[in-house]
């Protein structure tokens, strides 16, 4: 853990605002912070196997009958090992730098600019962590920029005092495999189950199953996407707060296991690891689902600072 | 554990002809690793009528771009990439005479009916297992594009490298087998 430098005003600063009348106490994180933990968490997140995922894989590979998706998920599971003995990332694909960022409103970053902080910090990690470089500027044009920056941040300002960082690398092998779907409302429930098992069934093999599925569903296009993106961060094993929602989730997850698809698409029970959903308020006119598929290796990490 | 089939490159037609999708194959020999990037340079050049970077005549293509070489290391973590994504290519390089190609995840009809006419195979690695591939690695050097960093052009010499037919010479496909 970062040493958490608290840093209280002890009076108000020597000119405020006069028509205010609030004392002002915000509590400062420094850049440096943040870029340190976006440096270490890049490396971590990329060389070991988070615990819930790994007790995933554990149960997954005890559950299966199939000697293939045994062998598959063993596999998956000496890498790890490996991976965490000789230092070297579980995956070449060291993935895209997806950062949250919740800043507590009682926070002031100081010492730098955030976006160039969080980059600094991807950009070393990246570097001294032996992982892959595999952003390009431009979509088009496809130039390399050689140190995987920029990350993909996600700002929300949230209550409080802390900044909660949170890191997760992502591959797109199974990005690719993603989708958002426009929904109607008449779809309702039954519809979003269609769209979320439909997306995992086409995405098949390709996604480097057994498979973490984020799903966003209600708000605006965008929201639902984030929403999805977001959903990954939840520990595996963990319910669903919303009882509703748990009810949900188990029943994607067990019809999405009946798919038949299996480790490394190579058949067996085991064609997800887990479903995690996260709802938002939308139109009267929209049902949006969006289904962020994610890898068996799906990399996370979180820092409060 | 699943028996493995032994084979080493140079792959003969007769032995790949002998393979059946869902065989699981330990692999050893000269692969080359070339993906999106590296496909693209290689198709602009056969189409302008140079040779390609290596002779394809009967080889193994690896889609991968490893992760860099922590020093002491040959090459660092290096799992396959998802296929499709050269399917745009792959047709061509195998009337060129590309026989073999090591990915994961789903091949179209064209190259499916391309592998059958080219006698070839398409064998799947294990998605994700990354760094446990690293240590099947003897020798790395980089023959052609270095400019493409990670996409670069590479011959590898692997030893006993885990691998599953996908697709075997008659079209057999490992991923679309029947329920």
């Amino acid at each position: 853990m970062v040493t958490k430098r608290r840093k209280k005003n002890a009076s108000p600063p020597s000119n405020p605002p006069a028509h205010t009348g609030f004392r002002i106490s915000m509590r400062e994180i420094t850049c440096d912070e943040i870029s340190r933990a976006v440096s270490e968490m890049c490396v971590e997140a990329n060389c070991l196997i988070a615990p819930d995922i790994r007790a995933a894989l554990e149960k997954a590979r005890d559950s299966e009958s199939s000697v293939v998706a045994v062998e598959v998920l063993a596999t998956i599971l000496k890498n790890a090992e490996i991976a965490e003995e000789k230092h070297l990332p579980l995956c070449q694909d060291t993935g895209m730098a997806v950062v949250f960022l919740d800043v507590g409103q009682d926070v002031r970053i100081v010492g730098g600019n955030v976006r160039e902080a969080v980059d600094a910090g991807v950009a070393r990690g990246y570097k001294e962590g032996y992982l892959r470089k595999s952003v390009v500027a431009d979509p088009v044009d496809r130039r390399n920029t050689q140190d995987n920056t920029p990350a993909i941040i996600h700002y929300e300002l949230v209550p409080g005092n802390r900044l909660t960082v949170s890191v997760a690398p992502k591959g797109f092998g199974s990005e690719n495999m993603s989708a958002v779907h426009m929904l109607k409302p008449s779809q309702g429930l039954e519809g979003i189950v269609e769209a979320v098992v439909g997306t995992v069934a086409r995405a098949g093999p390709n996604p480097c199953p057994p498979v973490i599925v984020g799903v966003g569903v209600g708000g605006t296009m965008e929201r639902a996407a984030v929403l999805a993106k977001r959903a990954l961060l939840r520990p595996v094993g963990e319910p669903n707060p919303d009882p509703f929602w748990a009810g949900v989730e188990n029943d994607l997850l067990a019809r999405i296991n009946r798919l038949d698809i299996g480790p490394a698409g190579f058949g067996g029970r085991t064609s997800a690891l887990a479903v995690s959903v996260l709802p938002s308020a939308t139109h009267i006119a929209g049902l949006p689902v969006a289904v962020n598929i994610s890898c068996h290796v799906t990399r996370h990490r979180t820092r409060i600072l | 554990m699943p028996a493995r089939i032994n084979l080493s490159t140079p792959l003969s037609p007769e032995s790949a002809a002998r393979l059946r999708a869902g065989d699981f194959v330990h692999l050893s020999g000269t692969v080359y690793t070339a993906r999106d990037a590296a496909h693209k340079l290689m198709t602009e050049m056969l189409a302008r009528g140079e040779p390609p970077p290596f002779e394809l005549e009967g080889q193994v293509v690896y889609y991968a771009g490893p992760a860099p070489a922590p020093p002491g290391m040959v090459i660092g973590s290096v799992g396959p990439t998802t296929s499709g994504r050269m399917d745009a290519y792959s047709p061509e390089l195998i009337r060129r005479g590309l026989r073999y190609m090591i990915g994961k995840g789903l091949r179209n009809a064209e190259v499916t009916a391309a592998i059958v006419s080219g006698g070839g195979v398409y064998f799947a690695a294990i998605g994700g297992a990354a760094a446990l591939m690293s240590q099947r690695v003897t020798a790395c050097e980089v023959v052609a594009f270095p400019e493409l960093g990670t996409e670069a052009v590479r011959r590898l010499t692997v030893r006993d490298l885990p691998l599953v037919v996908a697709v075997d010479s008659r079209g057999g496909d490992y991923y679309r087998r029947p329920n």
